[in-house]
């Protein structure tokens, strides 16, 4: 079946439960395209070789009761896979072979899906571009001067380019939302604590979750179910009872209440994102739903909070990584010298940035001014959204402030990349679900996608209206395999 | 606000990354305009609010005290960039 790569998640499970197609045919599948799609450099590792003969050994015993059935699936390099190298984008995790698997991925392997290689993605998560890799930069399909977005850049370039049926991103700031948004495609950050962090290269523990990343919101919810679960390995994990999403999964929006903030009509917003906004809230009334204007008071002042809070704990997680123990060490002189120079030649610029940054906002005598202070705003634009979800049900919003953008066009200016978050981080520092869809393209043909926030422990919800929006909507990407020679 | 090459080398310092003249200047440009950026949050009084330290409203659930994995020695040091035997191996730090 030649068209198995153009098969959405839940129509191969589908396939493969009614025996219509088996795991070998649809790994074989994903792995030729893969190999035929080097020059997008999704893949940081391929594990080809594993995942067919795990296909194979699926089919000979399969059980086809489960959820992801011999489904072949890559994964964003920020996860441990036990026995297969994780680098999370880093050269100081270059020759790094977890002895254990994160949670979300036991999960996902334990409704039968098979691992195909690790995705590349931003060094340590941290980036917009996915141009801070340590395995250099990735293309977006739709065009190959773009960006896939960033950080979970590999995750959002394999599926748009239909290299694996669907994957996982994490998101810090914003990582699954933005490149969702700039490659056409669904990605759902979850609230915190819905998905484990056990196993997960940390960046900053406070706003790290895991989500799926998709073609469409039915795929999206699907694996949703899989990986969200309570977990003892991971203090933070929430025991809250979990809706079967994709079961559940329902169009009926009827007289559900949409806030709309005007504080999200920044400047400079270009007129097309404007109008997408304004298209989207059309949609949303077309499927029944109630607009209403809200006001997010704090909005302006997240990016800056952010920019305290998660170098602040990237300053501290990362500093495990001091050449002893695992990872790459440089030789020096004594102990000292030799932890210098690890970490001031095994991470890249941007990482070493944000240690910096992170590591004075914490130091002594500047802790008060800054650290403190970001986390009082930060509980200032949490209780916005509490105002707010006394009247609204959920949140429409632009994913981001405009489509990809040129590789190369803001390396050199921190400040103007981290702009790109402007209305994914409030969600985190909330610790709220918010999923990006789709929803229209711009003048260069580039997508554009529109975000839905929800309340904590809502994902349902959201789906809910993503899924009944996606219908209205009825997005096309424009994809030519111009990479295939 | 204005950071120097001396903080960015107090900085370097405390997070042990070495830094040359050179790079030391690079972050001392980019840090400054980040902190520019940060500065925004100055705008508002916050004297009364309370610091949001985690968005998980829930108290951390409290487990047995028992010992769940065990003979993990070979798994710790198995990523090693140099060990002897058992152990890690580091620079001399006794004279």
């Amino acid at each position: 079946m030649s068209d198995i790569i153009k098969q959405s998640l839940s129509e191969l499970v589908e396939n493969i439960k009614g025996k219509k197609l088996s795991s070998s045919e649809v790994t074989k599948a994903f792995v030729e395209r893969s190999e035929k799609s080097k020059e997008l450099n999704a893949y940081i590792t391929e594990d080809y070789a594993n995942a067919l003969n795990k296909a194979k050994k699926f089919d000979e015993k399969s059980n086809l009761d489960l959820k992801l059935p011999g489904i072949p699936m890559a994964v964003k390099d920020l996860f441990c896979t036990r026995d297969l190298r994780t680098t999370a984008g880093s050269k100081i995790l270059n020759n790094f072979v977890p002895t254990y698997e994160s949670t979300v991925t036991q999960n996902i392997w334990n409704e039968g899906a098979i691992l195909m290689g690790k995705l590349n993605c931003d060094e340590f998560a941290m980036g917009s571009s996915n141009e801070t890799s340590f395995f250099g930069n990735v293309q977006n399909p739709i065009d190959k001067n773009l960006v896939p977005g960033g950080s979970s850049g590999g995750s959002s370039s394999a599926v748009a380019a239909q290299l694996t049926p669907i994957t996982i991103g994490t998101d810090t700031g914003g990582s699954i939302r933005q490149p969702a948004s700039f490659t056409g495609t669904v990605g759902l950050k979850p609230t915190y604590g819905s998905c484990s962090r056990y196993g997960i290269v940390a960046f900053a523990s406070s706003l790290d979750q895991a989500g799926p990343m998709a073609q469409n919101v039915k795929d999206c919810a699907l694996l949703q179910e899989v990986i969200s679960t309570y977990d003892e390995k991971d203090s933070t994990s929430i025991d809250f009872k979990r809706n079967e999403y994709s079961k559940e999964l329902t169009k009926n929006i009827k007289g559900k209440k949409i806030g709309i903030p005007k504080e999200y009509r920044v400047d400079g917003m270009p007129k097309e994102i404007e109008d997408l906004w304004k298209k989207g809230i059309e949609y949303a009334k077309d499927c029944g739903a109630e607009i209403i204007d809200i006001s997010l008071p704090h909005t302006n002042y997240a990016l800056p909070t952010y920019y305290i809070v998660a170098p602040a704990e990237a300053s501290s997680n990362l500093a495990r990584y001091d050449g002893v123990k695992y990872g790459f060490r440089a030789e020096g002189e004594n102990l000292i010298d030799m932890y210098e120079k690890t970490r001031s030649e095994g991470f890249g610029a941007e990482v070493q940035r944000r240690i910096m940054i992170g590591t004075y906002v914490l130091s002594s005598g500047y802790y008060d001014a800054y650290y403190l202070k970001a986390q009082k705003v930060r509980k200032l634009i949490k209780n916005d959204f509490d105002d707010a979800y006394k009247k609204v049900d959920a949140i429409l919003t632009p994913s981001t402030p405009s489509s990809a953008f040129k590789i190369g066009e803001k390396t050199n200016d921190p400040v103007s990349m981290y702009l790109n978050d402007i209305f994914t981080v409030p969600v985190n520092l909330a610790g709220l679900p918010g999923i990006s869809i789709p929803a229209g393209h711009d003048a260069k043909g580039y997508p554009l996608g529109l975000q839905i926030i929800g309340k904590a422990f809502d994902e349902q919800n959201i789906l809910n209206i993503a899924y009944a929006m996606e219908e209205k909507i009825n997005f096309k990407n424009n994809i030519t395999d111009w990479w295939i020679k | 606000m204005s950071i120097d090459l001396k903080t960015i080398k107090h900085i370097s310092k405390l997070s042990r990354i070495s830094v040359d003249e050179k790079k030391a200047e690079k972050l001392a440009g980019d840090l400054n305009s980040i902190f520019d950026f940060i500065e925004k949050l100055n705008e508002l009084k916050t004297d009364n609010v309370e610091p949001l330290t985690s968005v998980a409203e829930t108290t951390l659930k409290l487990r047995s005290d028992e010992v769940k994995s065990r003979n993990l020695r070979d798994q710790v040091i198995k990523n090693s960039p140099k060990e002897n035997e058992d152990y890690f191996v580091v620079p001399k730090v006794i004279e």
